[in-house]
């Protein structure tokens, strides 16, 4: 094992001591992720490591790997802890819509009910009133949130409006994770002509307020599709928002990578022979992987958050579609007689970004332990 | 000096130039989008089209059709394809309403900012500090335009403290101006100061830490002294970088949602609208515009840069 010049975080675990490395010299110059470890070694935080550095006891060295470590660190995080939850909860409530929708509100969420009445209370109301105003919140089975002006009902549409902006975030977001991380290693590490041709690129696209690029991308392809997908296609803003953001997780990667090619590892590797894309993914990958992680919940709210702004500004998702971008716009209009019609997506939304940007916030601070000291400070 | 205007103009030319062609060939690439259809209107006949096509000349190559348009801007007779309204006049009127929109707001949120940063930095982990905290968080996670209809709905509607839409010139009344412009400066400020005023925090906070801070202390200056000569000061950078771009693209248009909302007369509206119906003469200049103010605030934000740090030179 000690051939191996360049010990990696994440192969060095709780079960196997003797890879240990007690100095932990090899940390000291390397990124923050490894000089976690290195801290723990030198200075224990709790019972965490019981490590004496340069200890001869090596068989009671029982050390732990930084993700381990972190992912401790997140679970003392009670706030943080608590706003997962709430996220798992909203996600699993919008993808319940199907059933909440047949189950309980016996309604489709593009199903107009203008006509239609419903007991309350012992009463009969209409849904929508004689001068046109929906029936409010009932917290009931039915219209739980209340109708719309065409008696759809709001709770429904809520769920699967939810729905559609969650799974817009994820792959939008797996978009950015997986070109935004191959963008930035490929520039990161081969630089040359690559380099030169998508660094700028990405320099172009970052130059421009998202909102605008996305907003004139979207019109443009809701009316057309792109190949094979059709306009109204959910994939449409997806795919615009992925491509918006990827060079906001590839820039950073890149330099980042930039950063990591100079160390001494790389040199090691090099030459122990080992292949340069092999080296990209086996060395360079997984010490950039503790900053791609903490870009994904950030990716993930800016994500959702875009989707709501194109689908106000019109330039999102479009019917027979619905999200929580779309709903606010709808209700936008009604908002002096209706107002929950806008605000109740509203709070939806922002529950869910907030509790993502929480939880992102939370992972930050356990991958980077200067988070931490900063806040003891 | 002479030597940074110098490059610096260039540099500005060529991010214009890229990004007119970029945007250029965005709509030229899409297969959907056809102007002579829109300019001859909904139930136009295909001669009729043609003929469009043939007087703007959408049928000739994308060079000589990209050279006409950047004729027509830059001699200021460009028209918009849905209102026959010429552009470059519409984002002269349109400016000043952006402008009153745009200026108060972003003096708004530096100043307080840096208030709130530096008593957050200053009183770590006390209430202030957690309050900032959950601010800061909220601003990132609000769309502008759910917290401009949350305004709107509490302060225009339920309370009536605030007008409901609508925009004043200045010239007309400062008074007025100033009353119909509160709410949406503050739906623009609110959302950047939780996340200036936390950058600032983190980054004084690593500053407090550094040798000169140490030594300015030892040699004995007083707290306050330190604080402002030494600690903040050289925290600003990154503020100064973030607001430089940000107040830039603010300037150019970024404002569209908040005049949306707000029925604000500026070139954000404008550009929503062209926007909304592809019309890409403005959105073309709206997207050139914007990055005037990109590149000139860039070489701003560098000279500031050099004024907080003498040991910064301008190079270009």
């Amino acid at each position: 094992m000690s051939l191996n010049p360049f010990p990696r975080s994440r192969n060095r675990g709780e079960g196997n001591p003797s890879n240990e490395d007690p100095r932990g010299d090899h940390t000291s110059e390397g990124r923050e992720g490894v000089a976690l470890e290195d801290q723990v070694l030198l200075k224990p935080w709790g019972q965490e490591a019981t490590t004496a550095p340069g200890g001869d006891q090596a068989e009671q060295i029982h050390a732990i790997g930084p993700w381990s470590l972190a992912w401790r660190r997140l679970r003392r995080n009670k706030v943080a802890l608590g706003f997962g939850c709430l996220f798992i909860l909203l996600v699993a409530l919008c993808f319940l819509a199907p059933v909440y929708s047949s189950d309980v509100a016996h309604i489709g969420p593009n199903q107009t009910n203008v006509t239609g009445t419903i007991k309350l209370n012992g009463k009969v109301t209409n849904v929508v009133s004689v001068d046109g105003i929906p029936i409010g919140p009932t917290l009931s089975s039915r219209y739980f949130f209340g109708a719309d002006s065409e008696g759809r009902d709001l709770a429904v549409r809520l769920l699967y409006g939810g729905r559609t902006s969650l799974i817009i975030g994820a792959v939008a977001t797996l978009i950015i994770i997986v070109f935004g991380t191959l963008v930035g290693l490929l520039c990161g590490f081969f630089r040359g002509p690559i380099d030169a041709i998508l660094r700028p690129l990405m320099q172009l696209i970052w130059s421009f307020p998202p909102v605008i690029l996305g907003v004139a991308v979207g019109t443009a392809l809701a009316l057309g599709g792109i190949g094979p997908i059709k306009g109204n296609s959910l994939l449409v803003p997806a795919v615009i928002i992925g491509v918006i953001y990827v060079p906001y997780l590839g820039l950073p990667i890149r330099g980042e990578v930039l950063r990591l090619g100079q160390q001494d590892f790389v040199d090691a590797a090099r030459v122990q022979g080992m292949s340069p894309w092999r080296t990209m993914i086996s060395e360079i990958l997984p010490n950039a992987a503790s900053t791609i992680i903490v870009f994904v919940p950030m990716m993930l709210a800016y994500a959702i958050l875009l989707e709501a702004y194109l689908s106000f500004l019109g330039a999102g998702v479009q019917p027979p579609n619905s999200s929580w971008g779309t709903l606010i716009s709808d209700g936008l209009q009604y908002i002096f007689t209706a107002p929950y019609l806008s605000l109740i997506p509203g709070a939806m939304l922002v529950l869910t970004v907030l509790s993502i940007n929480v939880v992102g916030d939370g992972v930050r601070d356990a991958l980077d332990p200067r988070a931490q000291l900063r806040i003891k400070t | 000096m002479a030597r940074f205007i110098v490059r610096r103009t260039l540099s500005a030319l060529a991010l214009i130039f890229a990004i007119s062609v970029v945007v250029f060939g965005i709509f030229e690439v899409i297969p959907a989008y056809n102007p002579a259809r829109a300019i001859a209107g909904r139930n136009a006949t295909q001669t009729t089209v043609n003929e469009v096509s043939r007087k703007f000349g959408f049928n000739r190559p994308f060079w000589v059709q990209y050279a006409n348009t950047m004729k027509l801007i830059f001699t200021g007779q460009v028209i918009d394809y849905q209102y026959d309204l010429n552009v470059v006049d519409q984002f002269k009127e349109r400016f000043p309403a952006t402008l009153s929109l745009v200026v108060p707001a972003g003096i708004m949120w530096l100043i307080v900012s840096i208030v709130l940063g530096s008593v957050s930095a200053l009183r770590v982990g006390r209430v202030s500090d957690r309050a900032l905290m959950v601010l800061a968080i909220l601003g990132v996670s609000i769309p502008v335009f759910l917290l401009a209809e949350v305004l709107l709905y509490l302060f225009a509607f339920k309370l009536k403290i605030f007008p409901n839409t609508g925009y004043v010139t200045f010239g007309t009344s400062p008074a007025q101006w100033a009353y119909h412009l509160i709410l949406p400066w503050i739906s623009i400020a609110v959302l950047s100061i939780g996340f200036y005023s936390r950058v600032l925090r983190s980054n004084l906070l690593d500053m407090v830490n550094q040798d000169f801070v140490r030594t300015a202390r030892a040699k004995g200056l007083n707290q306050g002294r330190v604080f402002r000569r030494h600690v903040l000061r050289n925290s600003l950078m990154p503020i100064v970088t973030m607001f430089g771009l940000d107040f830039a693209t603010l300037l150019g248009g970024a404002a569209l949602v908040t005049e949306t909302v707000f029925n604000i007369p500026g070139v954000g509206q404008y550009e929503a609208q062209a926007i909304g119906n592809l019309d890409v003469p403005p959105i073309l200049v709206g997207a050139m515009f914007t990055g005037f103010f990109v590149a000139l605030f860039t070489a701003a934000t560098d000279i500031v840069y050099a004024l907080l740090d003498p040991r910064i030179r301008l190079s270009g």
